[in-house]
């Protein structure tokens, strides 16, 4: 069946393609609508953005393969990402891997029976002061334990996934693990989160220290 | 130092909001400049100022600007590097998240003062977050009146884009960048021209990254002799954000001058090596960075080499400066360390860069290509018991073979670390050879009981 994008996201491309002095240049912009939309970069999808953009099919798939957050075949309904770069694999990355096989039940490049999760290897997603961390969807959870992210996947079976990050997301606070069971628990100081941020804005310890 | 600058708004309360940034002096500098300051005098405190590009390769923004010569006709872009994607890098998000007004702001001062119009910013496709917020900041602004047709009613129109990529390290690269930005895959273009020259959309662009323009707001209302002598090294100004990931007691964010040493780094602002352990090795500022080993001692006898003064110190008592640490044979790059403690195993870590080596190359140019995957290969059997001690010579061999046989600094950003490697850890690569790696060995020794909630 042919795609269309919803009227609403057909406004927001026309809107981006006010951007650049090149049609083209909408390409990557227009692909994530379409991936928001169905998922994934289908055939269907391929041949729309082909129309819409002027292009051919197969320029479209030689970008579509190149980026390793466009997917062209069908992904579970959240996607999670391990990060397994050093600094995380330094702090538990691979303790978080092993974790997330287990309870998803699939191998890291593979989706739970149930459809719910795939479960993908990631490379470093600039994180690295707040490790080990995850990506599920749009949203980072950072200073992880596995308790913590049993929560957080325990949330989103029963929530969906808006609701966990709005309860356990750490993006809007920059590391800072939300919701009342939240303090990820490392073996270092508690985890940087607020403090973190104070830290930032903190003068060096050795000047005068007038300012703090 | 006193004041902090660059993260001086991180603290606010909402700090992402129009109206909480204005409180807190967003837009004042940006107002004062295009109102009343010339686009000349403005480049002038930029270059004045010592700014060292802060995406890595550090090279003087101010001298960047300069490079522009645009022919009739032509219009000039301006595209911020937000891909921040550097292994160990995690200050850019910061500033997008917490603050992001001061990159608009720098944004508007910067399209002014080069004579732009139009800016890109160009963030990594994972950051969902911080694209939404920069956009939601970029209507704030432009409802304002900051941006638009007559940005604080001077004549000459800015609009700023947020354009997400998609997952691609590669994009990073200025010129790979600009291709994934036109629509393309994300391969870097054969240089030259220069983007200053032929960069976006066949036009002059300049191509900064977010700290760096961040950094702009301070300069311009400091003026650039003062900002620059915030910093401590020679020709290389002002302060800059650090981070610190991996075994220290406080990993984080942190904003200081330039030119503190990396041991203040660790000790006195990442609160020290994880649980007190010893320090094994650090990699100074991104994983292309060749590693510092505090056993080292500097070796500069002769009077005027650029670090004689720190001769028979330990590497990392040298002040971090872009200079400095290039004499070091290292980099200074984004800044943002990765510390190891002794428990960590070299050539383990090394296999696990090198793995993100492979997985990123674009695989135009065969010498990356192959080489990547060949080093991966070769590393796979050191630590599966496999290897043989002439592999460890065959690592070195075929770095020397990636560096600079390529189109893009990709190649030289996997070959350098790796050669530092196996120059500061070379019993280490020796012994794997003869006896492979333990079958449990792994990174994260020191934390692994807390993060699986062992007692």
């Amino acid at each position: 069946m042919a795609f269309a994008l919803t009227p609403e996201r057909e406004q927001q491309v026309d809107e981006i393609l006010t951007r650049y002095p090149e049609r083209r240049a909408a390409l990557l912009p227009v692909l994530w609508l379409c991936q928001r939309q169905n998922g994934w970069i289908s055939p269907e999808v391929a041949e729309y953005v082909s129309k819409r953009l002027e292009l051919s099919t197969a320029v479209i798939k030689g970008v579509v393969t190149f980026y390793t957050m466009f997917f062209d075949e069908p992904v579970g309904e959240n996607v999670v990402w391990v990060c397994r770069t050093l600094s995380c694999d330094l702090r538990g990355g691979k303790a978080i891997q092993d974790h997330l096989e287990k309870k998803l039940g699939c191998a890291a490049g593979h989706t739970s029976a149930d459809g719910k999760f795939t479960l993908l290897k990631a490379e470093c997603l600039a994180a690295c002061g707040q490790a080990p961390m995850v990506q599920i969807n749009d949203y980072y959870y950072e200073n992880l334990n596995v308790q913590q992210l049993d929560r957080i996947l325990d949330a989103h079976a029963a929530k969906g996934g808006e609701a966990a990050a709005a309860e356990f997301s750490s993006c809007a606070s920059f590391g800072a693990p939300r919701g009342s069971n939240g303090g990820a628990v490392t073996s270092a100081p508690p985890p940087p989160t607020k403090e973190a941020v104070r830290v930032a804005s903190r003068p060096p310890p050795d000047s005068t220290g007038d300012e703090s | 130092m006193s004041k902090p600058l660059l993260t001086s708004r991180y603290g606010v309360e909402e700090s992402w909001k129009l109206a909480n940034a204005e409180r807190a002096g967003a837009y004042e500098v940006a107002r004062q400049a295009l109102t009343a300051r010339k686009p000349a005098e403005l480049r002038e405190e930029v270059k004045k100022a010592n700014l060292r590009g802060r995406g890595g390769a550090g090279f003087p923004a101010g001298v960047k600007w300069g490079f522009l010569n645009p022919e009739e006709g032509e219009r000039i872009y301006l595209v911020i590097n937000a891909d921040e994607s550097e292994p160990g890098t995690f200050k850019d998000r910061s500033i997008m998240d917490l603050d992001p007004h001061r990159l608009v702001e720098g944004a508007i001062i910067s399209c002014f003062a080069i004579d732009a119009h139009v800016a890109y910013i160009y963030v990594r496709g994972e950051l969902a977050f911080s694209v939404n917020r920069l956009e939601e900041a970029i209507a704030e602004a432009r409802q304002a009146g900051y941006l638009g047709e007559r940005p604080f009613g001077i004549d000459h129109p800015i609009d700023v884009h947020v354009h997400a990529g998609a997952g691609a390290y590669i994009c990073g690269e200025e010129t790979a960048l600009l291709n994934s930005l036109e629509g393309r895959r994300g391969e870097p273009r054969l240089k030259p021209p220069f983007p200053a020259v032929k960069g976006a959309f066949g036009m002059p662009t300049i191509v900064n990254n977010v700290e760096t323009i961040a950094s702009v707001p301070d300069i311009i209302e400091m003026g650039g002799d003062a900002w620059s002598a915030l910093g401590r090294l020679p020709g290389d100004g002002g302060v800059r954000i650090y981070g610190v990931s991996g075994h220290v007691n406080n990993p984080g964010l942190f904003e200081a001058p330039v030119g503190i040493t990396m041991r203040e780094l660790i000790d006195d602002y990442a609160g020290g090596v994880l649980d007190g352990r010893p320090l094994k090795a650090v990699i100074p500022g991104g994983s292309s960075t060749p590693v510092l080993d505090p056993q080292r001692k500097v070796d500069a006898p002769n009077e005027d080499h650029p670090l004689h003064k720190w001769h028979g110190q330990s590497e990392i008592d040298v002040p971090m400066g872009v200079d400095t640490y290039r004499a070091l044979g290292t980099m200074l790059g984004t800044c943002c360390a990765i510390v190891m403690d002794d428990t960590v195993n070299m050539v383990e870590a090394c296999r696990n860069l090198m793995r993100f080596y492979k997985h990123e190359s674009c695989g135009q140019c065969t010498p990356c290509r192959e080489g990547t995957g060949w080093l991966v290969d070769v590393l796979d059997g050191l630590c599966n018991g496999r290897g043989k001690p002439e592999d460890v010579d065959l690592l070195v061999d075929i770095s020397n073979n990636m560096m600079g046989n390529t189109i893009c600094a990709f190649a030289d950003g996997t070959a350098m670390p790796m050669l530092g490697m196996v120059q500061k850890f070379r019993q280490e690569f020796m012994d794997a050879a003869v006896h492979g790696l333990p079958d449990d060995v792994r990174h994260d020794a020191s934390v692994r009981s807390s993060v699986e909630g062992v007692a």
